[in-house]
């Protein structure tokens, strides 16, 4: 073994070795927050939130509203993220920084943002014409689905920036129309990355609490949600309370998405 | 019988005028010239991929120019096959007669039988991913000849390949050539492969093509 040989292994297992500390720092920091919790919390206090109906009625009024906010997300990210990748147009930077907004906007002003929007005088009338929406579980969709659908959007661009446009050129000189050879070729292609925005878009739904707090606001058995009824738990002083709900969150998350991943993604993807 | 008559088109600076040519039923033509000379611009155009600016095209009679690549009745082989990563070998050979709305068990049929003239029966239910490059070639060549066009474009097809799998594949386009009466244009670098496959040899230069015999097997010009 020549000296440059030895270096470059020692250089090679610096690198690598750093590269898992980082890793494992990030990764004990979450399992150290997620044993905090685990163990402030006692079993009864458990138990308890799990028996309250109010939390049930959060937890289920949560899954609903969120998994409702990723379908819509992924029917707007789909078409739209393909646009974005695939098409010049006049426009397109400017349209490519407004869907960044709800990224980049603190979620309790997304949620002040809509609730005004209902008061303006388009707003008013589809709240009398059609439905009520503020302080309505609607209006919990409707948050969620604002700051989600700008993540399926952004992950949906990349996945078809990634797919080459000449696989759709091919299938149009087979017999496929634009149309057919996305839905056939392209979107099939896409099934990882539309797997990946929809899980993200569920799990930014699910976890979403400024904007619903202020558009849809928190009343039990109403328009409460997990994250909201943390606050409220929080509020009332109930510490083992709002850990209890954050460990019920922590549990419907883990078991959607694992089941997501193990039902929709080829092996080491997402 | 595909017939390009006073073509022109423009991509960047780049442009093509006047290129005149036909290919007879039956007819194999080889279009050669130096890289960059625009043979995939032109292949490209005659499928329908990019927009031409001036000119006719017609294959069997029928002018193209202004249809969709999907009407055009050209079967497409690009340079490495573009095959689609998702789907099985199967799905990809069956999906030009999917879209055209072709029963069932007479999809089945055709495509067994492209399948058998093309030696890929045994890796009709495979992903494109961990086929050889012949076998890719193959693959691309049985989705373009399906659904029966009335010509094929082959945009360098072997031109990734090794030699004696090449060599297998110049037999198989003979061979094709020989059971189906194939009408072909075919891109190639290779003044062998014109050589051995070719009956027209069209030559891209200066924007322009020029028609001229058989070229002869010492011809290195070109290359």
């Amino acid at each position: 073994m020549t000296a440059r040989t030895g270096t470059r292994r020692v250089s090679q297992r610096l690198f690598l070795g750093a590269s898992a500390a980082v890793m494992g720092a990030y990764a004990a920091l979450l399992l150290a927050m997620l044993a905090a919790m685990i163990l402030y919390t006692s079993p009864a206090a458990l138990v308890q939130t799990f028996q309250s109906r109010e939390i049930r009625h959060a937890a289920a009024l949560s899954l609903v509203t969120s998994t409702i906010a990723a379908i819509v997300s992924l029917w707007v990210a789909v078409p739209t993220g393909y646009l974005l990748a695939r098409f010049r147009f006049p426009g397109k930077r400017l349209l490519d920084l407004l869907f960044d907004i709800p990224i980049l906007l603190p979620p309790l002003v997304v949620g002040i943002a809509l609730l005004i929007m209902f008061r303006t005088i388009p707003g008013r009338w589809f709240e009398g014409s059609v439905f009520l929406v503020t302080y309505e579980t609607p209006a919990i969709i409707l948050a969620q689905f604002t700051v989600a659908c700008a993540f399926a959007v952004r992950t949906m661009r990349v996945t078809f920036e990634g797919i080459d446009p000449r696989m759709e050129d091919v299938a149009r000189t087979l017999g496929c129309s634009r149309g057919s050879a996305f839905f056939h070729v392209t979107l099939r292609e896409a099934r990882p990355g539309v797997i990946a925005a929809g899980t993200l878009a569920w799990a930014r739904a699910l976890g979403e609490f400024g904007p619903v707090l202020v558009f849809a606001g928190t009343t039990r058995m109403k328009t409460e949600v997990l994250p909201t009824s943390v606050f409220l738990e929080w509020n009332l002083g109930e510490i083992e309370g709002a850990l209890a709900v954050s460990i019920l969150l922590v549990l419907i998350a883990v078991v959607v998405l694992g089941a997501t991943r193990l039902l929709g993604l080829p092996r080491g993807g997402l | 019988m595909i017939r390009v008559d006073q073509l022109s088109l423009r991509v960047g600076s780049f442009a093509l005028s006047g290129v005149t040519f036909e290919v007879p039923d039956g007819g194999y033509a080889v279009l050669m010239g130096a890289t960059g000379s625009g043979k995939t611009c032109l292949v490209e155009a005659i499928c329908g991929l990019r927009p031409i600016l001036d000119g006719r095209i017609e294959v069997g009679n029928r002018r193209v120019e202004r249809l969709d690549p999907a009407d055009r009745g050209i079967g497409y082989v690009p340079q490495d096959g573009a095959l689609f990563p998702a789907m099985t070998v199967r799905e990809q050979v069956e999906l030009p007669l999917r879209v055209r709305k072709v029963q069932r068990a007479e999809v089945r049929a055709r495509a067994g039988q492209v399948a058998e003239m093309l030696g890929i029966e045994a890796i009709m239910s495979r992903t494109p991913r961990g086929l050889s490059g012949g076998e890719r070639q193959r693959v691309a060549l049985a989705r373009a000849m399906v659904f029966q066009p009335g010509v094929i474009c082959l945009d360098e097809p072997f031109s990734a390949l090794d030699e004696p799998t090449r060599l297998g594949m110049y037999d198989m386009i003979e061979s094709l050539r020989r059971r189906t009466g194939l009408t072909a244009l075919h891109v190639t670098h290779s003044s062998d492969e014109a050589q051995r496959l070719g009956d027209i040899v069209l030559r891209l230069e200066h924007g322009h093509v020029n028609s001229r015999p058989k070229i002869s097997p010492n011809d290195t010009s070109l290359t």
